[in-house]
């Protein structure tokens, strides 16, 4: 049974509302800004040279380093104050009469806007199941959550522009549904461990809590702030790597090695992209000084996902429910996927 | 005041605990916290998003970490 219940507004909406609204300005003025900014302050406030190598190696720095830290700031905001609406228990609520199929879909486009912490992915996984919602539904759901990362997906908008935004989107998405839909169609219910599926008592009732929209500005600023001091150490190293990327290394690696000519760039850049996991943001600035580089946008997504999908913490949370058999096919289905989904991008693009 | 933090250990169910703590001492409440960390435990309760909170039997809230002003009306209102 689950009541609802709305806590108090600390100010009037209006009051929230304009809030919100002076954030959401500051914010686009400061981003369109960001890049005159350090122009000027570069070459007229200190005057210097732009041609020297060191002054545009610093300036290229400090202008990329502010405009990543401006959009993902602005971009954990937006996406924590949005999906403050969504929760867990009203989509599991939705998925519960889909079928194969049609709710492979759903589930993708669900678990890729839901918000629930990693740590959940077993009761979420133990709970849909008790729902009746079919296993490779929920998988593609768990796999769909951090491979389509919201963050990840605007800062590409921002960062390349809409079609490689919308590509990964459908890549990500294709990704879940067909790999869950394959370990649902093998019966992945016998890898399970059989605790999952044993009836549970009822539970003692929860409470929705409804926020008002003063406390969502709150919370996305909090997690914003939160986010930001987890991710800028990688951050920073990916500048580095794209700093080198752009000044130092030799063209010829990147045609070479990760370019259009070499057959295995998407496999290489899989298997190099699975034991790292990092957050989508810290990959950026080597994805756009190796998208610079010319490096094809297939083998540039494949990386990346491969770098966000799988990730160790998750996994050794889902081995207490899957058997090894399973989770060694989850994680190579979604490889698969990746690489699949590589190979055809750079191909048809 | 009995107080269950329900979560397997993860960063939020500690930002979690570190916050009602902070709310308790606050509101000066007597109060115990306990952590709850078996999925077993946390499923029979109805919370599948993690972390929880639940407060002399109830779940208050679930699926995120509430800011120290949203917590303190909560609890109050009890």
């Amino acid at each position: 049974m689950s009541t609802s219940l709305n806590l108090k507004k600390p100010v009037p909406k209006s009051v929230a509302v304009r809030r919100v609204g002076f954030l959401v300005g500051g914010w686009v003025l400061l981003y369109s800004f960001n890049e005159q900014l350090w122009d000027w302050l570069f070459f007229d406030l200190a005057g210097w040279d732009s041609q020297n190598r060191v002054v545009s190696s610093a300036h290229f720095l400090l202008y990329d380093l502010s405009k990543i830290s401006i959009l993902l700031t602005g971009i954990t905001f937006a996406v924590t104050f949005i999906q403050s609406y969504i929760s867990l228990e009203k989509t599991e609520k939705y998925l519960g009469g889909k079928r194969e199929g049609l709710g492979h879909v759903i589930a993708a486009v669900l678990g890729t806007v839901t918000p629930f912490c990693s740590c959940s992915s077993v009761p979420i996984f133990i709970g849909f199941v008790g729902s009746k919602i079919p296993i490779g539904i929920t998988m593609t759901f768990l796999i769909a959550s951090p491979l389509v990362s919201e963050i990840a997906l605007f800062m590409l908008l921002a960062l390349f522009g809409w079609q490689i935004a919308v590509l990964y989107a459908v890549a990500g998405l294709t990704v879940s549904i067909i790999a869950g839909y394959f370990l649902g169609s093998i019966k992945a219910e016998r890898w399970i461990e059989p605790f999952v599926f044993e009836r549970r008592k009822a539970a003692t009732g929860t409470v929705t809590l409804r926020y008002s929209i003063d406390h969502r500005r709150e919370m996305a600023i909090d997690e914003a702030k939160a986010i930001y001091r987890k991710l800028i150490p990688y951050v920073l190293a990916g500048l580095v790597v794209g700093a080198a990327i752009h000044g130092w290394i030799p063209a010829e690696t990147f045609t070479g090695l990760l370019g259009a000519e070499n057959p295995f760039a998407v496999l290489m850049a899989v298997i190099i992209g699975i034991p790292i996991y990092a957050n989508a943001t810290g990959v950026m600035p080597i994805f756009e000084a190796l998208y610079a580089r010319g490096v094809p946008v297939g083998t540039l997504l494949a990386f990346m996902m491969s770098v966000i999908a799988l990730s160790f913490p998750e996994m050794m949370m889902l081995k207490r429910v899957m058997k090894p058999q399973l989770l060694a096919m989850f994680a190579g289905v979604v490889a698969l996927g990746i690489i699949t989904v590589g190979y055809l991008f750079n191909w048809i693009l | 005041m009995e107080i269950k933090i329900l979560g397997p250990g993860c960063k939020n169910c500690e930002l979690l605990e570190k916050v009602t703590k902070q709310v308790i001492d606050e509101l000066a409440i007597e109060a115990t916290i306990e952590k709850v960390t078996e999925y077993e435990d946390i499923l029979s309760y109805g919370v599948m998003s993690t972390p929880g909170l639940v407060v002399d039997g109830t779940v208050i809230l679930n699926g995120r970490v509430p800011t120290p002003r949203a917590l303190r009306e909560l609890i109050q209102s009890r």
